[in-house]
């Protein structure tokens, strides 16, 4: 079957199988590699991307479901000429990734959140991502870079 | 049903079996497709529940309708004395919904909770009810609510009380050629609710959760369906107090074991949370 | 002003955050085009005769190019274990032939030109077995009724010295016993394993995969292949995470490599999370017997260590471990007579491995529950027995009763400046309010003191480097460490720029391709800093020395008169900028690069303490981790930046050893957890920020003064959490709960204890 959606602003078409899992149409059809698969269940969130501006989980999506959607993933966060999204560059500042497996669904789990809470407490953030697991950083800095990028975005959302 | 070997214990997959998708227009189109495949076909709305048993293969429906985005069925409005809910609400919705949280606010503050916040942006009410877990967050509100689920067929909606929609373990009163289009509840402005669902992680499925509102206590996890703690609420309807109504809950009840909680454990959780639930909902 | 010991961010981040890392699954090179992917048909019985595989049907599944079962591999010779110690016995097939030995084993290979075609065909492949009785539980497993291994007669593995002597505990006024749980765990690194094997036109294989050390996986791969090692190139890509469980080969990664030359196309393989759960080496596992004794007015002057190690159903790394539980048995403490003993057994579940700490951790899990149980005995407060049985403060090596030497070590300041900044008193004086007010929510208090060997890695105690600066004044590293989250391509940068003055964005490091690097030690054992770090970092010095003779000559001046000058990245008679040349321009007129090897004269020991406050509902048994305080000295700290990171990390996995995760099995060997919504790995919501406070006492072992810190947080954070937990409901009787505490543990042992009062 066809599908079309637009990924990171640009629309395209495919030919995919029903079954096709979105994560899979982003990384083996779109080439966009950065959301990882890092479990079976729906449990680690690896695979988080923005879908119509609200952070889903990829692998828990068909790509036939998504069809006249907008999808965003960590490639397309950044402004064209490169400026970082306050997230992006909160993750750096504050070390909050070591071996960045989960990190990019870490991040668009971070965006998600802020543009739905663009204040959020420490436990708020804590809350927010609890569906996102990482075994490297013990989300100390997860969530003081998610703090931080919160600060700096004030109540735009809008990169720094 | 399509031939299926079903080895599906100990197997790694993450991928389902081929499946034809379909997504009709109306609700009488799903309704007619659900005729025409009978147990072939599964609806697809949020997907949360489906998908990951699709991906187990532990459900391999040959086709698969999705309903997600069908017109009408997604809003939250009062009618009378009730709310009235679309089936297909997004659990995100219902958590920040103004109507919902005036009219209905342990409705609203379930929602809140279940999974995390990208089950929630797809998750739907009627998705959840439909799928009748026992351990399922809105199901057991929804049945401490009580109320009517409103399923639609090729005659036409019918009304089943909630306290009768759930019969067996993800068996509910849902015929194979109907949707879940509404679930009526009463508004409850202004009465006190408690909620309590005890987990280990945030995240997880609760090990035994309870939903106390206007004398009426449910229960999550604790047989094998969503229950009502029916000796607590008959011992409050008879002047006992919270605590010792609350001692009654595990009554009637028949929890299973694994490696969270035994039998035992859970029996304590449910009486220990249904006090809690209570004295919240009672303001002390 | 030297960079070192500053907060610097990561050179690796910028394409981490915009464009992900590349790891092993996400390779699109030329020579990977047209791969066949490979699923794995696995066991699902745990003990059990095979008694018949048909793989016709799944022959004729769309995509399938080829099925392949132990028939097939009988050319290659079933892999005995590594460890010569070890019974040699206790041979893993490559493919289960006639038995299989643990759920997960894999029995059939399916290659299919599409992913999603595998499952579809793996599902066709018929497998018979027949149910053998299960070993599940060292328990069991020691009575060797049930042998997984026939031909070796027994289930046992190793073991590591003798049973304590009956007299070890003579004198004492006070002897405890406890039985002790040191639970399996798994390491669930985010990105499971992952390899993918291409032969070029040379006869050359390479070989792609997630690992913590190319080298080794070369040599291993080529060992068990018969191949010549020069034939084969291992690539690391990025790794999403290691912990110990990706060091060295797993056998998978070498069917992948025979498999594609057997179809005489690329392969490539990726596991699911499932079969990562149930194949990938699980941590821990150890069943310890913990006696102690003293006097009564704490000193304690006699522990005994038993160890039983599950091994799991293949012998690997975890069978040996337990010699590391028993170098480190007396810890932190100066207690005349220390007996350690350890048994290592194999069961029908999923072998055992490395695990972040690696042995370590169980050893002072040990010791610490031993000293809580004396402290509760005598009535003394848990820190101040073991202030009292410390070894005092010592800048000279210390050898201890087990034969390890420590290089320096401040145990007592640790502690005191631990609780001092906590404000141990006042919360022990909240925790009495609330124990006389009778509240619902108690609070405990965990404080645990440690020591860990680090820099004890598998290839042993040096580690190379290569330095080339080049003409155009960029400069390159060749690193025999294997980052996988370390930050070595900005740690080893730093280095290098902080003694050549080039700037960081200027130097690429390299690690991980047997090609560039055809030795080198990989990253685990807390050993890439004070040993590959060092190197990179005497390459730079030896590098500046070669400059300098070359400058000499050019300029014609003494070399003794010329100094490095770092703002432009070159060297110029002191006070004499006109005399001045570039390492830039030196690289220019000839090849400026070095090749050095640092071999560590030690192993180091760093050292912390840690506290864990804890609130316990004691109607329901749930604990929630409130604080977890950690003091730790790794000695001097290349970049505090980084050192956090690991030391968050680490705190972590001991936070939720201590409070949630465990891998279970049914008594058949089923596994219980063998998915993310099974595990309970931790999450956000479980954990607070933690607090750190750092001493930095420099080790005299290195030129750097470093020590490990990858691994310091697991080993004091899990007793420090766990002893919390049994804190905060000691005053209703309780003395004991194994690790996790799960809540329905802790409501148990309030019943018990309950019970036992009335």
């Amino acid at each position: 079957m066809q599908v079309t959606l637009t990924v990171n602003g640009r629309q395209r078409t495919d030919e995919v199988e029903p079954r096709l899992l979105l994560v899979h149409h982003l990384r083996e059809v779109c080439g966009l590699r950065a959301a990882n698969v890092g479990c079976d269940t729906s449990s680690c969130g690896a695979c988080t991307v923005l879908l119509d501006g609200e952070a889903v989980k990829s692998c828990t999506i068909l790509a036939a479901q998504v069809e006249g959607g907008q999808v965003t993933t960590l490639e397309g966060l950044a402004e064209p000429d490169g400026t970082l999204h306050p997230v992006q560059a909160a993750f750096r500042a504050e070390h909050g990734l070591q071996c960045g497996f989960c990190t990019p669904g870490m991040v668009m789990a971070s965006v998600g959140l802020l543009a739905q809470q663009p204040s959020p407490n420490e436990q708020d953030v804590r809350e927010a991502l609890e569906g996102n697991l990482c075994r490297c950083t013990g989300y100390h800095n997860i969530v003081r870079a998610v703090l931080c990028a919160s600060t700096t975005a004030g109540t735009t959302g809008g990169p720094a | 049903m399509r031939e299926h070997d079903g080895r599906h214990d100990g197997r790694p997959g993450v991928i389902p079996t081929s499946f034809d998708y379909v997504r009709p227009t109306t609700l009488e189109g799903a309704i007619a497709l659900l005729q025409e495949h009978g147990d072939d076909a599964k609806l697809l709305a949020g997907g949360h529940s489906l998908l990951p048993l699709m991906k187990l293969r532990l459900s391999f429906p040959a086709v698969v309708v999705d309903i997600a985005n069908l017109e009408g069925l997604s809003s939250v409005r009062v009618e009378g004395d009730e709310v009235v809910i679309g089936a297909l609400t997004r659990d995100r919705t219902l958590q920040t919904d103004p109507v919902l949280l005036a009219e209905c606010p342990l409705l609203a503050h379930v929602a809140g909770l279940v999974g995390d916040p990208q089950v929630r942006a797809r998750g739907t009410i009627g998705g959840s009810v439909a799928h009748g877990d026992p351990a399922s967050d809105l199901p057991t509100a929804v049945l401490a609510l009580g109320g009517t689920v409103v399923l639609t067929g090729p005659a036409g909606p019918r009304s089943v009380p909630v306290t009768d929609f759930f019969r067996s373990f993800l068996e509910t009163a849902l015929r194979p050629d109907e949707v879940l289009t509404e679930i009526r509840v009463p508004r409850t402005d202004g009465i006190g609710w408690g909620y309590e669902k005890f987990t280990r992680r945030a995240n997880d499925w609760p090990i035994v959760a309870v939903a106390a509102i206007d004398g009426r206590v449910a229960m999550a996890n604790m047989g094998q369906t969503v229950l009502r703690a029916t000796a607590t609420e008959q011992a409050l309807a008879a002047g006992a107090s919270l605590a010792e109504a609350a001692a009654l809950a595990d009554q009637g009840t028949t929890p299973g074991a694994d490696m969270h909680a035994d039998a035992d454990y859970r029996r304590h959780l449910a009486r220990l949370l249904t006090r809690r639930a209570l004295e919240t909902a009672a303001g002390t | 002003m030297s960079i070192l010991g500053t907060r610097v961010v990561r050179r690796e981040d910028p394409l981490f955050l915009t464009r992900g890392a590349t790891y092993t699954d996400d390779l699109v090179q030329d020579q990977l085009v047209g791969a066949l992917h490979v699923t794995l048909v696995r066991s699902t019985t745990a003990h059990a005769r095979v008694v018949r595989v048909d793989a016709s049907g799944a022959l004729e599944a769309p995509g399938v190019v080829a099925v392949v079962t132990a028939a097939d591999l009988a050319d290659l010779s079933p892999l005995a274990p590594e460890v010569p110690l070890f019974h040699q016995a206790m041979l893993r097939p490559w493919l289960a032939k006639d038995v299989v030995r643990f759920v997960g084993e894999p029995i059939v290979v399916v290659l299919t030109e599409e992913r999603y075609q595998g499952e579809d065909a793996a599902e066709l492949v018929e497998v018979d077995l027949e149910p053998l009785p299960a070993v599940v539980g060292v328990t069991r497993a020691v009575t060797d009724e049930v042998l997984l291994f026939p031909e070796a007669g027994t289930n046992t593995v190793v073991t590591f010295g003798e049973p304590a002597p009956d007299d070890l505990f003579t004198g004492c006024e006070v002897v405890i016993t406890q039985d002790v749980v040191n639970q399996r765990v798994a390491p669930v690194p985010l990105e499971t394993r992952a390899a993918s094997a291409a032969w070029g036109q040379d006869g050359r294989l390479t070989l792609w995969c997630s690992n913590q050390g190319a080298q080794m996986v070369r040599a291993q791969v080529s060992r068990w292949l018969g191949l010549d090692p020069a034939l084969v190139q291992v690539k690391t890509p990025d790794v999403g995470g290691g912990f110990g469980a990706k060091v060295g080969a797993d056998p998978e990664f070498a069917l992948v490599a025979w498999l594609a030359r057997h179809v005489g196309r690329p392969v490539r393989w990726a596991e699911t999370r499932s079969e990562n759960l149930t194949g990938m080496l699980h941590g821990r596992g150890q069943q310890q017997r913990i006696t102690i004794g003293g006097s009564r007015d704490g000193d304690v002057t006699a522990y005994s260590l038993e160890v039983v190690q599950d091994a799991g159903a293949y012998p690997r790394l975890g069978a040996v471990l337990p010699s590391l539980t028993l170098l480190m048995a007396p810890a932190v403490y100066a207690i005349d007579r220390v007996h350690a003993y350890a048994r290592s057994v194999v069961t029908t579940t999923t072998s055992t491995g490395a695990y972040r700490g690696a042995g370590r951790p169980e050893a002072t899990a040990a010791v610490e529950r031993a000293m809580d149980l004396f402290a509760a005995e005598i009535g003394m407060d848990a820190a101040e027995v073991r202030r009292r049985n410390l070894v005092p403060r010592f800048t000279e090596p210390h050898t201890t009763s087990s034969g390890a030497t420590y290089d320096c070590g401040d145990y007592p300041g640790a502690l005191d400046l631990l609780l001092h900044t906590v404000g141990y008193d006042q919360l022990r004086r909240e925790q009495a309010a609330r124990r006389e007010r009778g509240d619902v929510h108690q609070l405990g208090l965990g404080v645990s003191v440690y020591v860990e060997i680090t820099g004890a890695g598998l290839d042993g105690p040096a580690e190379d480097a290569r330095l080339e600066v080049h003409p155009d004044g960029t400069a390159t590293v060749l690193t025999g460490t294997s980052p996988h989250g370390q930050g070595h391509a900005t740690a080893w940068a730093m280095l290098v720029s902080d003694e050549l003055g080039i700037p960081l964005d200027a130097i690429t490091v390299l690690h991980g391709d047997t090609d560039l690097m055809p030795r080198g030690g990989g990253t685990h054992a807390s050993r890439s800093l004070q040993q590959g770090g060092v190197a990179v970092h005497q390459a730079s010095v030896e590098l500046v020395a070669i400059a300098r003779q070359r400058a000499a000559e050019l300029l014609e001046v003494a070399p003794e008169d010329l100094v490095v000058d770092k703002t432009r990245a070159g060297l110029q008679v002191a006070g004499d900028p006109s005399t001045a040349v570039t390492f830039a321009e030196l690289a220019a007129a000839e090849p400026l690069e070095v090749d050095t090897t640092f071999s560590a004269p030690a192993a180091t020991f760093p050292f912390g303490a840690h506290l864990a406050v804890v609130e316990v509902d004691t109607e329901s048994g749930k604990a929630t981790l409130q604080r977890l305080v950690a003091l730790d000295d790794a000695g001097r700290i290349l970049n505090p930046l980084l050192a956090d990171g690991q030391r968050h990390g680490g705190l972590a996995q001991g936070a939720a050893q201590a409070l949630l995760e465990e891998v279970l099995y049914d008594d058949e060997g089923n596994p219980l957890t063998s998915t993310l919504a099974d595990y309970p790995f931790v999450s956000a919501t479980e954990l607070p920020s933690f607090e750190l406070i750092t001493m930095e006492t420099p080790t005299p072992v290195n030129p750097l003064g470093a020590k490990g810190i990858g691994e310091s947080g697991t080993i004091g954070s899990a007793p420090a959490v766990q002893s919390a937990v049994i804190d905060a409901v000691a005053h209703l009787g309780v003395r004991h709960i194994d690790m996790p505490t799960t809540p329905m543990r802790v409501w148990s042992a309030l019943r018990a204890a309950e019970e036992k009062r009335s």
